[in-house]
């Protein structure tokens, strides 16, 4: 079932709020918990305002006296507009801060540029200490939310907007371990969030009808990325493809890139948002395929690259050529 | 106040006496390799002799106590002044303080945790308030009865998260932080009157719901009356702007926006203890 991840956030905080005293929800009028939510998590849920920086200083000096705060705003103004304080206050003393950043990527949609995150990915994943997670549905969401409760520092969860639908296949999502959704040894397609695992799935079932065999990896974990599945994936590949809802700069892209130039070499081709901002009214499905994050977009990636590939004879795959 | 406090305050001597002993430490850490930020770590003495040696509920044998006052620097380049005292009080030895700006030393430019009794870095302006909200939340949800500390400068004030978090502590009636304000009328490049100017100060923060009192900064005995008896008014948080000189001590860089920032040569640095001697009465 279609769901927001940002609900199954909060759905799956609130028994948790119950059971573990040392947690709290800190908002900054986010609008995500209703009076209703608001009652139900009772004292434990305080609403700050609307004020990034001290939204995170607060939660800072709350885990540092014991507690575990859950904080939420949208991904634009955590990263972008509070960013010094999640780097100096909460990055640098470790502190088990979990910063729930709704509207991720193009989830913003018609609300244009100033709510949407193309950069977060990037700028959280340098940040020392950082785990940087971005669930791609409802269950994957409820699973890193529980799984927090035995990670020692911060967090970061790229979260939606609106409903995008369930995984269809995959094992149990964890918190550092990237999901082989599919395996196949030709190519390697990467992604993370909604929409760019759905697309780069159905790409999978796109290539096989052309004979190449692609391993499609969900990694939802950029920091620490899980380098073992990705480099094991990646040697007897071909090409690697990442695809996310990002600018191409810096996030899964440049991670799967750097992690490979180091230590499997094989060529990387990123898809993600071109280096522009937005500049039309659409919502997170019509910006995704105006910006072509799409299966078929992956298909004409993988196709282009191998056919170079083959005609400059850096590959012995020519049979995938058709 | 414990007992254990007030005899070792017996023991070292009056709060003049520890202030007049940390601003000496002071002055020998801008004789270092680094210089320091001499004239705003001569400002806060006074407020953080009073704080430690008289105010704040700390044991240096036990700084992870969970019941303990708090204390945050946010104006962390006051740093050698809080690592002076902080020895004073017998977080680690006074020795140590030679280290200030050595290579290798942990007693860095602006506090860092690596040094006993420091709770958090600081040094980027404008962070400890909405921190030392935090931990009188934090308190609160403890039911614990510890109070929070900020030190903060009035240069520092320009900073716009300082009052994001004067308006969060009001709205959260936090009463259990008291926040401090060194005003000393300068900052970096010359007078905060003149570039971009914070008065009324007491106004202003009157205006954003918290009790207010004005003294003189240089006066540890008052201001640790005023500190030991806050909160002043049930429900509200408690700020003391304290009237200070920076550089306070050495004539010939009080009230001067050179004081900021100076690496004392052999020549300045004997001129200096000299000056702390003679305003001091003992020499």
């Amino acid at each position: 079932m279609s769901r927001a991840t940002r609900e199954a956030y909060r759905d799956a905080l609130l028994p948790l709020l119950a059971r573990h005293p040392e947690l709290m929800c800190l908002d900054s009028d986010t609008g995500l918990f209703s009076a209703d939510h608001a009652a139900a998590a009772g004292e434990q849920y305080l609403n700050l305002g609307i004020a990034e920086q001290n939204l995170m200083g607060v939660a800072a000096g709350m885990a540092a006296c014991g507690r575990v705060p859950f904080v939420n705003t949208m991904a634009a103004f955590a990263t972008s507009r509070a960013l010094e304080a999640i780097k100096i206050d909460i990055a640098y003393n470790r502190l088990p801060v979990r910063i729930m950043a709704t509207h991720g990527g193009l989830a913003a949609g018609h609300l244009g540029p100033t709510h949407q995150a193309l950069e977060d990915l990037a700028v959280m994943r340098v940040l020392p200490g950082m785990t940087v997670v971005v669930p791609a549905d409802a269950a994957a969401t409820e699973a890193f939310v529980e799984q927090s409760l035995n990670l020692a520092g911060p967090l970061y969860v790229r979260l939606g907007r609106k409903a995008t639908p369930p995984l269809p296949v995959g094992p149990p999502p964890v918190i550092g371990q990237a999901q082989t959704l599919r395996q196949g040894g030709d190519v390697v397609l990467a992604s993370c969030g909604p929409y760019p695992v759905l697309a780069c799935l159905a790409a999978a079932d796109v290539l096989a009808g052309h004979g190449i065999e692609a391993t499609v990896l969900n990694m939802h974990t950029l920091r620490p990325l899980d380098t073992e599945t990705l480099t094991a994936a990646a040697r007897p590949a071909d090409l690697v493809v990442t695809l996310e809802e990002h600018w191409r700069g810096g996030g899964l892209g440049g991670a799967v890139a750097e992690t490979l130039a180091e230590r499997a070499p094989v060529r990387v081709v990123r898809l993600g948002v071109p280096d522009t901002f937005v500049d039309q009214v659409g919502n997170q499905e019509h910006l995704v395929a105006h910006y072509d994050l799409t299966a078929e977009r992956v298909v004409r990636a993988v196709r282009t690259a191998l056919d170079t590939a083959a005609r400059s004879g850096r590959t012995d795959r020519k049979e995938h050529i058709s | 106040m414990t007992g254990t406090q007030l005899l070792e305050r017996d023991a070292l001597g009056t709060l003049e006496a520890i202030a007049a002993r940390i601003r000496r430490h002071v002055v020998d850490m801008c004789a270092g390799p680094e210089g320091g930020h001499l004239g705003g770590g001569l400002s806060c003495t006074d407020v953080l002799t009073a704080l430690y040696f008289s105010v704040l509920d700390v044991d240096p044998r036990r700084p992870d106590d969970p019941h303990r006052d708090r204390f945050l620097l946010s104006k962390g380049h006051a740093a050698l002044a809080l690592y002076a005292t902080l020895a004073e009080r017998g977080f680690f030895p006074v020795e140590e303080l030679a280290e200030f700006g050595r290579p290798g030393s942990r007693l860095m430019g602006h506090p860092v945790r690596a040094v006993p009794g420091v709770e958090l870095p600081t040094g980027s302006l404008g962070h400890g308030l909405a921190l030392g909200c935090g931990f009188a939340l934090a308190a609160r949800y403890a039911d614990s009865p510890a109070r929070s500390f900020v030190l903060l400068g009035d240069g520092e004030l320009q900073e716009g998260s300082v009052w994001e978090a004067a308006i969060a502590a009001a709205t959260l009636r936090l009463d259990r932080l008291v926040a401090v304000v060194d005003s000393n009328g300068l900052q970096l490049t010359g007078a905060t009157k003149d570039i971009a100017p914070m008065e009324p100060l007491a106004e202003r923060w009157r205006s954003f719901g918290w009790s207010v009192r004005e003294v003189d900064g240089h006066d540890p005995a008052l201001l640790a009356e005023h500190l030991d008896a806050a909160p002043w008014e049930p429900g509200k948080p408690s700020v003391l702007i304290a009237r200070t000189v920076k550089g306070h001590g050495l004539p010939f860089l009080a009230g001067r926006p050179a004081s900021h920032y100076v690496t004392l040569s052999p020549r300045n640095h004997s001129r200096a203890l000299n000056a702390l001697r003679a305003t001091e009465g003992m020499g």
